[in-house]
């Protein structure tokens, strides 16, 4: 074996783990130059790398980064969950519910978290017990969680203006209160969470059995793993982080809406998929998803201070998922080999 | 008149082994040559090179006199070279017609020519005298038989010159046996040249007039069936020399431990019966699709047991991988690949899935402590890698098997369930196997040992059970066995 031979795996597994990151720096500096030479042009100076700027576009990742921490266990596992936004957004009218009605913040925090997880767990159940693939089940229940929805909030958002503890409005608050926060604290809980979702996948019994039934199914099978119960446990994790995510939607709109949050799940999934997870499960890294849709962000906001209209920055994020895709299996393709 | 086909001197490696080494064969028009050999002689290797699934790594191959050298599959169907495999490739849910024509439609303008195909499918169907199917029923609803002839009919609109049957009677009735053998003499009538693959070596007397022996990837015979006996070709296909490959290691069966009493699956097995004994190896032979990968699965739970019973000491333990893993049983499956190994996984991983409950405190996995045992089972087993850590893809194919085998090692199994073990590894691999196997057994572990490769069954098991056509044909002491004796029990017939 040469030399470069024995060191190829190294240098591929640090790619496999930064990947996104460089991808992540790489669109950053892009942007930046780009903006900088813009504003230098006009002999001002740029507007996309100020402090403000920065805390706002890690602010803005923050529903979808949490929302995906729940998505990258579900695509490792080989499933897929289309009906994030809709428990999101049904998970905020039910807590709205019970903020309107004057129940302590308690009950309203556990009802959004509850109602994510009884979503999520819905769908581990149907996909386990009907055995109908994930895509189609979460697909029908997209759609029915934002038919319950409606029928709880009787056509119009709830309102929980004003009756929403101050505390817990903190969490969306884009400029924390004790300064030293740097960024909403919100952004902190997803670090959190983050950091949580890791060490769930790569320290526990649990994690490994994710893995292994994304990364082939039929040998989980035969190492008697229980498919049934991982997966259960797998979307109703996705569903409480839904159940997160659905509180940063109702305290930074005052309001439950179950029609909030329209074809968001898309960009849950594109985090995972930016971040190097695959649909066809046994890939996916939480380092990944949150630099996927940072990535996301940084492209919204970078066409935004570069006045690109909306049109564009679609666009391009649409490019980037499809690149990043198959970038990503163009390097399993030649690792395969 | 020169040959339709001719292969000369085919060689292809897959890393360091050897699947061709050699290979030469002709096919003349209006003949069928029957291309017969052991599992893993190299037949379906040949074919592939001969469909264009394979580039050779040398030799040379001739259709009609002109070069023959197939860049695809596609191209190989265009030329004139068409498969009929064990495995039909049909859309269940289009017609027959749509089928036959699939991917050579007749269009104008982008759009389907209807009654010019209907009319080409009526005239092909006529040909192969069945002019009695319906060409807009539904393939999915046609008997196995009949969707075969479908894939035939593809053939002949193609205008194949050779047609290669791989095994195409594994899964026929009688009935359509003999109405298959009407349709291959009606095709060579009109000139074409067949290829006939079978393990059944009456079938190919009745319906071949030559025939090509493979052994270990080289062609070792060829001639005329009228001018061989069943007997002598059998022995053209097992000969081989046994060294000292199989390290021999003492050992004393105990009493029982596992009792399988009448077990019957969907399809197969079919009432199978067996006792097997604590520190006994046993061995399970037949052709394939003889039912023994299923026999197993049923024992595991992998397969639905229809009838009949499984007992592991004294429990009947639920019919789920996970209570047989928990009774003490172990599987280790024949499909590496698609079954056996989460390829992408490492070699940690793998072989901890089956018992990862000693490395758990309160769902938490402790990491080093099972780095420990795997970094002992590798070294026991010779596990060739850089870490535990590496992805089992990585690894060579004896390499990964040790992975698998150590799977159910770690796993403390008391009954191990080992389907083709030593299929697709390297000689010096299959021994340490071989020693492996006889050391569990001396470790008062119970062997069932599934090979296609009856030397290796032979040397290494106490006793060996043959399997045909899902039914246990015999089971008997291996002392009282040879390879041809094996051979024609596995065939169904005495010699």
């Amino acid at each position: 074996m040469s030399e470069s031979d024995a060191r190829k795996p190294a240098v591929r597994r640090l790619t496999a783990f930064a990947g996104p990151l460089v991808w992540l720096a790489l669109v950053f500096c892009l942007f930046w130059a780009a903006d900088e030479y813009r504003a230098s042009a006009r002999g001002k100076t740029g507007r996309f790398a100020t402090t403000a700027s920065l805390r706002l576009m890690v602010h803005n990742t923050s529903l979808v980064g949490v929302a995906a921490l729940g998505a990258t266990i579900v695509i490792i596992s080989g499933g897929i969950d289309l009906s994030a936004a809709a428990s999101i957004a049904l998970a905020a009218t039910v807590s709205a519910f019970c903020f309107r009605e004057g129940y302590p913040a308690v009950v309203g925090i556990s009802a959004a978290v509850m109602t994510g997880v009884a979503a999520g767990f819905t769908n581990g159940a149907l996909v386990s017990w009907l055995r109908v693939v994930p895509f189609i089940i979460t697909l029908g229940t997209m759609t029915i969680f934002r038919g319950i929805g409606r029928e709880i909030a009787e056509g119009t958002p709830i309102r929980a203006f004003g009756k929403l503890p101050e505390w817990l409005l903190m969490l969306e608050r884009p400029v924390p209160d004790p300064a030293w926060l740097m960024v909403s604290p919100g952004v902190w809980v997803m670090v959190a969470f983050a950091l949580m979702v890791a060490a769930l996948l790569h320290l526990t019994v649990f994690g490994r059995h994710v893995y292994a039934i994304g990364s082939n199914e039929a040998t989980a099978r035969l190492c008697g793993i229980n498919l049934t119960r991982t997966r259960l446990m797998v979307y109703s994790m996705a569903g409480f982080f839904a159940g997160v995510a659905a509180l940063y939607n109702l305290t930074s709109l005052s309001e439950g809406d179950p029609n909030s949050l329209p074809g968001r799940e898309l960009d849950i999934i594109a985090a995972v998929v930016i971040g190097g997870g695959s649909l066809n499960g046994g890939r996916g890294s939480v380092l990944g998803t949150i630099s996927g849709a940072l990535l996301m962000q940084v492209i919204r906001h970078g066409c935004r201070s570069l006045g690109v209209p909306t049109a564009y920055e679609q666009i391009i994020i649409g490019v980037i998922v499809i690149v990043a895709v198959t970038l990503d299996q163009l390097r399993q393709r030649r690792q395969s080999r | 008149m020169p040959p339709l086909l001719e292969m000369h001197d085919i060689r292809k490696s897959f890393g360091a082994t050897k699947a061709l080494d050699g290979v030469s064969l002709t096919v003349r028009g209006g003949e069928v040559m029957a291309l017969v050999g052991e599992n893993g002689a190299g037949k379906s290797t040949l074919m592939k090179v001969l469909s264009g699934a394979e580039s050779p790594d040398s030799g040379r191959m001739s259709l009609t006199g002109n070069r023959y050298e197939p860049t695809g599959p596609h191209d190989a169907r265009s030329a004139g070279v068409a498969m009929i495999y064990q495995e039909l490739n049909l859309a269940p849910d289009m017609s027959v017609e749509d089928n036959i024509m699939l991917g050579q439609e007749i269009g104008r303008h982008g759009l389907l020519q209807h009654a010019e195909q209907r009319r080409r499918v009526l005239d092909v169907l006529d040909r192969l005298g069945h002019p009695e199917l319906e060409p807009r029923q539904l393939a999915g609803r046609l008997s196995i038989g009949a969707q075969q002839l479908l894939e035939i009919a593809r053939a002949l609109v193609m205008q194949a010159r050779v047609i290669v049957f791989d095994e195409p009677t594994s899964s026929l009735t009688r009935h359509d046996v003999t109405r298959l053998f009407t349709v291959i003499r009606s095709l060579c009538e009109g000139g074409i040249g067949v290829i006939y693959i079978s393990h059944f070596l009456e079938e190919v007397s009745e319906v071949a007039e030559r025939y090509t022996v493979l052994r270990d990837g080289r062609s070792v015979g060829t001639g005329m069936l009228k001018d061989v006996s069943e007997r002598d070709l059998v022995r053209l296909m097992v000969d081989r020399e046994v060294g000292d490959l199989f390290p021999s290691v003492p050992h004393e069966p105990g009493e029982v431990v596992l009792r399988i009493k009448d077990v019957s699956g969907v399809r197969t097995p079919l009432n199978v019966s067996l006792d097997l004994r604590r520190g006994e190896i046993l061995g399970i032979t037949g052709l394939v699709g003889a039912g023994r990968t299923e026999l197993m699965r049923c024992l595991f739970g992998l397969n639905e047991v229809v009838s009949g019973s499984v007992a592991i000491g004294n429990v009947e333990p639920r019919p789920t991988p996970r209570a047989r893993i928990r009774a003490g049983l172990g599987f280790v499956s024949e499909d590496r690949k698609g079954e056996g190994l989460a390829q992408a996984r490492s070699i940690a991983d793998n072989m901890t899935y089956s018992r990862l409950e000693p490395y758990s405190k309160g769902g938490w996995l402790r990491l080093r402590q099972r780095r420990v045992q795997v970094e002992h089972w590798m070294e026991r087993l010779h596990v060739r890698a850089r870490s535990p850590e590496q992805a089992v893809a990585d690894l060579s194919g004896g390499n990964q098997q040790k992975v698998a085998l150590a799977r159910v090692l770690h796993q403390e199994a008391d009954v191990l369930l080992l389907d083709e073990p030593t299929r697709g590894i390297d000689v010096g691999t299959k021994a340490e196997i071989y020693r492996l196997i006889g050391e569990l057994a001396a470790a008062g572990k119970a062997v069932i040992f599934i090979s296609s490769y009856f030397a290796e069954l032979l040397s290494v098991c106490d006793r060996v059970a043959v399997m045909s056509r899902g039914r246990l044909q015999d089971v008997r002491p291996a002392g009282e066995w040879d390879e041809e004796s094996i051979l024609s029990n596995a065939m169904g017939s005495d010699v």
